[in-house]
């Protein structure tokens, strides 16, 4: 019989107004990486805090290697690794003495914390800053660090919360080849992230959560057939609401209108000879169109779905901008 | 196959086991207080309470007020070298939940709390590095006060004795800073509920001047201050001028005992305290 490793039922937490779990369900399998996608806010940190023993349910259970978190939290801190959205480094400490540190803590001995600091500095590309102090590092040295301290007594099961946001695609792919590397090892993965590419890239089943709750447990490439609807994107000359309310008749859900009207965004369902008819609805409504595009979803397509286009503070791509181009106006939605 | 070795990785997991009995928080509690050393060698502007200012108060007392305050069978200078040694200390100690109170507001605390180590090792480290630049402290009052003439009268062991009262005090009064420092929103309003606290008892004591002069009810306030039995005891083990020893009080008539017992009173008072309150801090 095979537990899963990480196991998580009906867990609710509230932190005084906001209801961060409210009522979440999952599993790992041994060896696994699961992704927990989700807007800013959706509960994926509160989940992680409660399954590395820093948060207390307020119902529900949690398990990590089939050990409850709430009643056995010492039994639990022994198998797990952390790396937390905020680093979790101390800023005084060279990154060397960061690593023996969180060793030491974790029960190593000192020589076999150093040699294992050696090891995992090399691995992170951090042997020629190992001996500055983590203050002066940036902020991808800082994020590699705090993934190397979470690895340094070689955890059973890792818990990396957003560990590539905010770096450069260079440091982002050492992190996910770090990753890659541990679940060849065998390692049970739960990873948070905002970057649908970087779930695609790495987990074997993506749980997106929204407000407290599942939206979508499945793998990447069910999720995306799951969304059967092709995507239309229209660019108008100029914003117009006959085109709105045109592509809205065709469209399978709500009509996502951004740039100022000029660009129209829906799924659709994709029937033979969809352009042609677009197009031509288009011109007997008398609109002037730039462009037409329709393609298959991308897992872009179906997180908006899922957590109906709103999207926490700012996407990861383009913070500022994204937020109002994903989130269309109430008014004028079809 | 168990959920446990399936979910070991493979190769050889390095033994992370608890440890046995007492050995294990021992160890944890060293590392911590490493640490803590470490930040203390980083940025040693924030040593200047313990290095700087004994230089500079026993100076200025000295020199300023020695001549204006009329010490009986004594000078003034030999009188408040224990005053000394008890302000700069006293006023040190507060720094200690200052750094607490920072700790809580980085990353790092969740870090520490979700490694299998003894919690308390945080609270406990963090006031034996402390501990440590107190000693620091005591040596540069020593030799300031030797420098600008003071003598002790007594025994080297009756001399190291009257240093261990004063310093066995502060690191009791480190745990109250703890406590004010779990108790603070942020490191600033730790360092100014933190000056209330040890202001007034460190002023309302025979620390700088004797207490024979202070109105009724300050004296009475002064001769039970902990801070006057240290500092009287310390007087009396350095066989220094000790006019407290004239008061009825019971802490002035027995000020060894009696620093010692405010001491563990303090310690034995706060130090669960403040493991309560940090329990209570890092539960959500």
């Amino acid at each position: 019989m095979s537990r899963d490793v990480i196991e998580v039922e009906a867990l609710t937490k509230r932190y005084g107004e906001t209801q961060a779990l409210a009522g979440v369900d999952f599993s790992v399998p041994a060896g696994k990486l699961l992704g927990l996608l989700g807007p800013n806010g959706a509960g994926k940190t509160t989940a992680v805090r409660v399954l590395t023993t820093l948060a207390l349910p307020d119902s529900g259970r949690a398990a990590v290697a089939g050990i409850d978190v709430v009643r056995h939290p010492a039994q639990v801190r022994r198998r797990i690794g952390m790396a937390a959205q905020d680093a979790t480094l101390d800023r005084l400490l060279t990154g060397r003495q960061n690593l023996v540190l969180v060793g030491e803590l974790s029960g190593m001995g000192r020589r076999l914390a150093r040699a294992r600091a050696r090891e995992l500095l090399g691995q992170f590309e951090l042997t020629g800053a190992a001996d500055r102090v983590v203050n002066g590092y940036s902020g991808g040295m800082r994020r590699r660090l705090d993934v190397a301290a979470s690895l340094m007594a070689r955890p059973p099961v890792l818990f990396l919360d957003e560990p590539t946001t905010g770096l450069d695609p260079a440091s982002r792919q050492r992190v996910w080849e770090a990753v890659r590397r541990l679940l060849a090892e065998g390692v049970t993965v739960l990873l948070t992230t905002q970057y649908l590419e970087e779930a695609d890239a790495l987990a074997d089943r993506i749980v997106v959560i929204d407000r407290g709750r599942v939206v979508a447990d499945d793998t990447p490439q069910g999720l995306k057939e799951a969304s059967r609807d092709a995507r239309l994107e229209v660019t108008l000359t100029a914003p117009s609401p006959d085109a709105v309310a045109t592509v809205a008749r065709l469209a399978s859900g709500a009509v996502e209108v951004s740039d100022g009207g000029r660009r129209l965004g829906a799924g659709v369902d994709p029937v033979p000879g969809l352009a042609t008819s677009i197009v031509r609805a288009l011109d007997r409504a008398g609109v002037v169109v730039d462009n037409v595009e329709v393609r298959q979803p991308s897992l872009d397509d179906v997180f908006f779905a899922l957590t109906g286009g709103h999207l926490g503070d700012g996407t990861p791509d383009e913070p500022g901008s994204g937020h109002r181009a994903g989130q269309a106006p109430e008014g004028v939605r079809a | 196959m168990t959920a446990a070795t399936s979910a070991a990785p493979a190769g050889a997991a390095p033994s992370r086991e608890p440890g046995t009995g007492i050995a294990r928080p021992i160890r944890d509690v060293w590392a911590m207080t490493r640490r803590n050393l470490v930040h203390i060698s980083r940025e040693p502007t924030q040593l200047s309470d313990v290095t700087v200012q004994p230089v500079l108060f026993t100076a200025l007392f000295v020199y300023i007020f020695g001549g204006g305050i009329p010490i009986p069978h004594g000078a003034y200078k030999d009188f408040v070298l224990a005053g000394m040694l008890s302000l700069n200390l006293v006023t040190s100690t507060m720094g200690t939940g200052v750094g607490l109170s920072s700790d809580l507001h980085e990353g790092i605390i969740n870090r520490f709390r979700a490694l299998p180590m003894w919690r308390a090792s945080v609270l406990v480290g963090r006031s034996l590095a402390d501990l440590a630049t107190f000693f620091l402290c005591a040596l540069i009052v020593g030799l300031t006060g030797l420098v600008v003439g003071w003598r002790p009268d007594a025994g080297l062991g009756s001399i190291v004795g009257g240093f261990a009262l004063v310093l066995f005090f502060a690191y009791s009064l480190t745990w109250i800073a703890m406590c004010v420092g779990l108790n603070s929103k942020s490191p600033e309003s730790a360092a100014s509920v933190g000056f209330i606290v040890v202001f007034p008892l460190a002023i309302v004591s025979n620390a700088m001047i004797p207490t024979q002069h202070m109105p009724g009810w300050l004296r009475v306030v002064a001769d039970w201050n902990p801070v006057s039995a240290v500092t009287a005891g310390a007087r009396q083990l350095w066989g220094n001028p000790n006019p407290s020893a004239a008061i009825s009080a019971w802490p002035m008539q027995h000020p060894v005992l009696a620093g010692a017992a405010w001491s563990a009173f303090i310690l034995a008072v706060a130090a669960p305290f403040a493991a309560w309150l940090f329990r209570r801090r890092t539960t959500e």
